[in-house]
């Protein structure tokens, strides 16, 4: 196997006596698609976060792109790149000042924000696009361009917190093929969705009931083990008697 | 990732330039109330109209009438009788009436001489709006005493607004009212806005340091608060000629410190708060109120009880106010103001440090 770089051993978070994330634990291995899959509430976001920087676990260990979650944040932070379930690029400024401004977060020079925000944009294909306000673009395209500018800096490992909420079948294909392209390169990609479909596309799945990884492994093993036709059906004997969410 | 503040600079300054709505009401407002405050809402007195009750109409009682309703301050109305005084007053007719005893002549001589006697002359006046009455009942008797020898008992010199023009003490009120409140409401909303729209979790995840984040987030607006200053004291000097004795320097230098106290206050508010109504609500209704009260812009601190005076020493604009009267109105040197400006820059820091203290870059 390729090389680990997240790895997580009984991470817990608690908001007062509420457990929402139990003692999980799991690795992820370079240029992977992992897929985090649970139903609303089920702790994946809060998951996320500990693994991000956005949250302090309660307990347990973890280590994201080599770095402590406990510890190390700020050097995590350098080296992820980081899309929420919300749309999260700026409605009032223009696409190419949006690529700028994430560009000089992430302390790329001018020539490389230029060479990369062009390269970008050819492969969307928005060149035409280049200073039309983001907040009058299809929400589709807005996903496609976060997404897009998630990756600016080439981040070892991106976060996608339900990316393709709201978004219809067909651009929803187009952005598992832009994941893909990025895990062909080498990226890691760690993706939640409550999307069981999405679920297929994934390398590996770590299901979330309750806080806790009730399973993990590859789709196909996952069914099998289950005896199951499809991810939908592994995922509801699994969550058969979770009592969070809906 | 030293480079990383100009870029946002840049985009914080592109949020508030393409919302070009705020921006003018921003701009405009403050020229809307410097104007109404310097010329529709005054309270000098003017246009007191006055009615005399004379029983005799000896040459000693003409020549105060025609004095009186000479002064540009009053509205000679004519003559009425002694029954006639409360239905003329209640009417709103007359804000005043003038009655002179019967025997005025005797008695003002008598007082001249220094011999006791009774009241010559009797002011009757409309004290619904007691601040009017009691401006016109000061402009009466200075007026009528001309007649009398008395005169020579006092010299009274109105210092630093000899003209008792109310632009004086307004505009220092105005501005220490408008710039906090146009400073705070900008800045409040500013985080708050990222936390509703989710962008703020994406710069969290981002290598940028909260202390960037609030700092991008002044500078914009600070620029902004500087136009909006520059425009108020454009306006007082030349359209409400307040004199700005001193200099505009010291009026300059202890504005931005209470500009920069400001924004701090409004990014304050925006960490408390959770959504963008909670913030503007809070920075647009609450504050007003104990600034309006308890900084000196309506009522004189001294005028307050004492539990009042005391909470006013916690209210920014008072010191703001006090400086700024000082400087532009009686034109002291800057030195003079140091107290001022010292507590203006140290709780500039607090609210700086508080707000940097509770921002962190964790969601929770």
């Amino acid at each position: 196997m390729s090389d680990v770089v997240i790895s997580v051993r009984e991470l817990t978070k608690k908001f007062g006596n509420f457990t929402a994330v139990e003692r999980i634990s799991f690795d992820v291995y370079q240029g992977e698609i992992f897929g985090f899959i649970g139903a609303n509430g089920a702790g994946k976001t809060t998951a996320m976060r500990m693994l991000c920087g956005l949250s302090y676990p309660t307990s347990g260990r973890g280590t994201v792109a080599g770095f402590d979650v406990m510890s190390e944040g700020e050097k995590i932070k350098r080296h992820i790149g980081y899309m929420s379930q919300r749309f999260s690029l700026y409605n009032d400024l223009t696409v190419w000042e949006n690529i700028n401004l994430f560009a000089g977060i992430y302390g790329l020079s001018k020539n490389e924000t230029d060479k990369r925000g062009t390269e970008l944009l050819s492969k969307l294909k928005f060149s035409s696009e280049r200073n039309t306000l983001v907040g009058s673009l299809p929400l589709g395209w807005k996903q496609k361009l976060a997404f897009s500018i998630a990756t600016v800096h080439r981040p070892e490992i991106v976060f996608l917190d339900e990316p393709t909420g709201g978004v219809d079948p067909l651009t929803r294909r187009q952005f598992w093929e832009m994941i893909y392209e990025a895990a062909a390169d080498g990226t890691t990609i760690f993706v939640t969705t409550h999307y069981m479909d999405e679920a297929e596309y994934c390398s590996r799945v770590a299901i979330m009931v309750d806080g806790r990884v009730d399973a993990l492994d590859s789709p196909a093993k996952l069914k099998q083990e289950f005896r199951a036709d499809s991810m939908d059906e592994v995922f509801r004997t699994l969550a058969r008697d979770a009592k969070r969410g809906d | 990732m030293k480079n990383n503040f100009i870029p946002f600079v840049k985009k914080e300054s592109l949020h508030l330039l393409r919302d070009t709505r705020t921006l003018l009401i921003v701009i405009f407002i403050p020229v809307v109330l410097i104007v109404l405050f310097g010329f529709a809402i005054s309270t000098e007195v003017n246009n007191v109209n006055v009615a005399v009750v004379a029983p005799k109409h000896t040459e000693e009682i003409n020549n105060v009438v025609n004095r009186l309703a000479a002064n540009e301050y009053f509205t000679f109305k004519g003559y009425i009788s002694q029954t006639e005084i409360d239905e003329t007053l209640r009417s709103g007719k007359v804000n005043a009436v003038v009655v002179f005893d019967s025997d005025f002549d005797r008695l003002v001589a008598q007082i001249s001489a220094g011999v006791p006697s009774p009241p010559a002359i009797q002011l009757i006046l409309d004290a619904a709006d007691a601040n009017t009455a009691m401006a016109a009942t000061a402009y009466l008797q200075g007026v009528l005493l001309g007649t009398a020898s008395l005169q020579e008992m006092f010299e009274t010199r109105m210092l630093f607004n000899a003209q008792m023009k109310s632009a004086y003490n307004f505009v220092p009120g105005i501005l220490g009212l408008i710039i906090i409140l146009v400073c705070a409401i900008m800045t409040s909303v500013s985080i708050v806005r990222e936390k509703e729209a989710g962008t703020m979790e994406v710069l969290l995840v981002s290598p940028v340091r909260p202390v960037k984040i609030m700092f991008a987030k002044m500078i914009p607006y600070f620029v902004i608060s500087c136009i909006i200053l520059g425009v108020i004291l454009v306006l007082s000097r030349y359209l409400l000629d307040v004199p700005m004795v001193s200099g505009v320097g010291g009026i300059i230098a202890i504005s931005l410190i209470y500009i920069a106290l400001s924004l701090a206050l409004g990014l304050l508010i925006s960490t408390f708060s959770k959504t963008q109504i909670a913030a503007l609500l809070f920075a647009g209704m609450v504050m007003i109120v104990p600034i309006l009260m308890l900084s000196g812009i309506m009522f004189p601190i001294e005028n307050l009880p004492k539990f009042f005076q005391w909470i006013s020493n916690v209210i920014p604009t008072r010191w703001y106010i006090e400086a700024i009267r000082k400087l532009m109105i009686q034109g002291v040197p800057f030195i003079a103001v140091w107290k001022e400006f010292a507590i203006l820059t140290g709780m500039g820091i607090v609210f700086m440090g508080i707000s940097l203290n509770s921002f962190n870059d964790k969601l929770e």
